[in-house]
């Protein structure tokens, strides 16, 4: 592959404290490439992608997103920009009506007026298919709805790169697909999506390149065809037959 | 709330009547509104309302804001912006009232001078100076606490759509925290208007100082100061009113 390259994490360690949570980690990632992350719990998988946007600080290594180098002073608030997140516990603002919490960013962030934020809140969430919900808190939403309006409030920052940190574990079962359309809809798009998942179902679809992590490393990296016919390492094998049980 | 004041009321009726009734050595006659020297008397007394109010509420704004920027570094990653703010509250937290309010008063100005600063500081700038810098320890934990009680997923959300730190601020946590913060600050807000009382020490003409001196021409303590608690317990039951309000207010707000 040699499109451009919009991330790229270079011998990553990271500590908390005497404990080192990544070790030795190299990822790059091209433009719209969609890399789906998973391995057990503990492994690392939080820590790397809040890395990539600089919610995690790290020790050594280096890493660059769009061009822009995270160890530079003043890197992580240019990266930020670029970077869109979605969390497992969606982190919706609470005191806020569904399209407040998706014009705050665009409004106070960007400049823009509060016409042309609402109209592209508007956009958004008809997209995500809840546009009804706009004047609705948080709380008076189902998880899958709030799970979408998490993506869609990203979105409305325009981001290059979109981050998932496992978006349908904090789901009931009937949502999580409600969710994941949504997700392969932005796949289809061209996103460039970094997701970690456990939903095999989704990294088969839309995965270019399947990482599996263990204890802080990046043991096997593959096309998800190739690592779900014969993963190399025995420890990814473990866990594939582990989650593909159910 | 009603209760207590059914109870004072019962209470300085007693006295009122105990007075009244001639048994024992009493003199309400000093403040008695009906006669002239009486209703001078309670008015030269009630007068120094208008001033502890006054301090207290300009105290209590100055807490607030001192408690605030000290209170929010306090909260950092880096130790070393973390540690003067808990310095400051250390040993504010450390230091009598009393003795706070004569350093500052007598001791300041001195200070000041020296550093090439030559101001003066009245009873009443050097009583505020005082309360807002003792109470300011107090409002930074409350703020601290109010702010930490937000999930830190907050923050993060609200950098990851490109807030800056102040705007997280401004517009995801403080609103949140508020709720929590408002109550325990307004019932500070009932410590600074008692606290105030320590401003008669140094000739401040509020409340307290206007008994004392009535109390040395009149030789009437017991009567007067009966007043003076009467006079303080209105102000605080006042505030605990719409302390109770407003928590109530917060509280349906959280639940909605
Ligand atoms: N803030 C933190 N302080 C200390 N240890 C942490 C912190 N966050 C995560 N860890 C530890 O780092 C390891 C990796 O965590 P994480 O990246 O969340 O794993 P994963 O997302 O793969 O489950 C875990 O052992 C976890 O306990
Ligand atoms: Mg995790």
């Amino acid at each position: 592959m040699n499109a451009e390259r919009v991330i790229e994490i270079k011998s990553l360690n990271k500590f908390f404290g005497d404990f080192q949570v990544l070790t030795n980690v190299d990822l790059s990632v091209s433009l719209g490439e969609r890399i789906v992350i998973c391995g057990p719990s503990g492994s690392g998988k939080s820590t790397l992608i809040r890395c990539v946007n600089g919610l995690e600080q790290f020790e050594s290594g280096q890493i660059r997103v769009d061009g822009i180098s995270l160890n530079d002073p003043g890197g992580v608030d240019r990266v930020r920009s670029e970077v869109g997140m979605v969390f497992q516990q969606f982190n919706l603002f609470p005191h806020l009506t569904v399209l407040e919490n998706l014009t705050l960013g665009p409004m106070k962030a960007r400049g823009l007026s509060r016409k042309a934020a609402d109209a592209l809140a508007m956009q958004l969430l008809e997209r995500v298919r809840i546009p009804e919900q706009a004047h609705k808190r948080p709380r008076d939403l189902s998880g899958g709805q709030q799970q979408r309006v998490a993506i869609a409030r990203s979105l409305c920052m325009k981001p290059k790169i979109m981050l998932f940190d496992e978006p349908t574990s904090a789901l009931d079962p009937e949502m999580i697909s409600e969710v994941l359309d949504v997700m392969v809809e932005l796949a289809e798009d061209g996103m460039t999506m970094l997701v970690v998942t456990h939903e095999m179902g989704f990294a088969r679809k839309v995965a270019d390149r399947m990482v599996f992590m263990d204890g802080g490393e990046i043991v096997e990296t593959g096309t998800p065809s190739a690592v779900f016919e014969a993963p190399k390492s025995q420890r990814f094998k473990d866990f594939l037959d582990k989650i593909l049980q159910h | 709330m009603t209760r207590g004041v059914k109870l004072w009321a019962l209470l300085a009726g007693m006295l009122l009547l105990a007075g009244c009734s001639g048994t024992g050595n009493w003199g309400w006659y000093v403040i008695d509104p009906s006669t002239p020297q009486g209703q001078s008397n309670v008015k030269f007394l009630i007068g120094g309302f208008w001033a502890t109010i006054q301090l207290s509420l300009i105290a209590a704004a100055l807490s607030m804001t001192i408690g605030l920027l000290v209170a929010l570094p306090g909260m950092s990653a880096n130790r070393w912006i973390r540690l003067p703010s808990r310095v400051y509250i250390e040993f504010v937290r450390a230091i009598p009232l009393l003795p706070m309010l004569f350093w500052v008063f007598y001791g300041l100005p001195v200070v000041m001078r020296s550093l090439g600063f030559p101001i003066t500081i009245d009873a009443f700038w050097g009583a505020i100076i005082t309360l807002a810098i003792s109470d300011s320890a107090f409002t930074a934990e409350i703020y601290r606490s109010g702010i930490q009680s937000i999930p830190k997923g907050q923050t993060e959300a609200a950098r990851t759509v490109g807030l800056t730190y102040s705007q997280t601020m401004r517009y995801v946590v403080l609103p949140q925290a508020i709720r929590r913060i408002l109550p325990p600050l307004a019932n500070q807000f009932i410590y600074i208007v008692k606290m105030s009382a320590f401003a008669s020490v140094i000739g401040m003409q509020e409340l307290t100082r206007r008994a004392n001196e009535l109390v040395v021409t009149e030789y009437r303590p017991l009567e007067i100061y009966t007043l003076l608690i009467l006079e303080y317990l209105v102000l605080v039951l006042i505030i605990s009113f719409f302390v109770r309000w407003l928590e109530r207010k917060m509280g349906a707000d959280e639940s909605r």
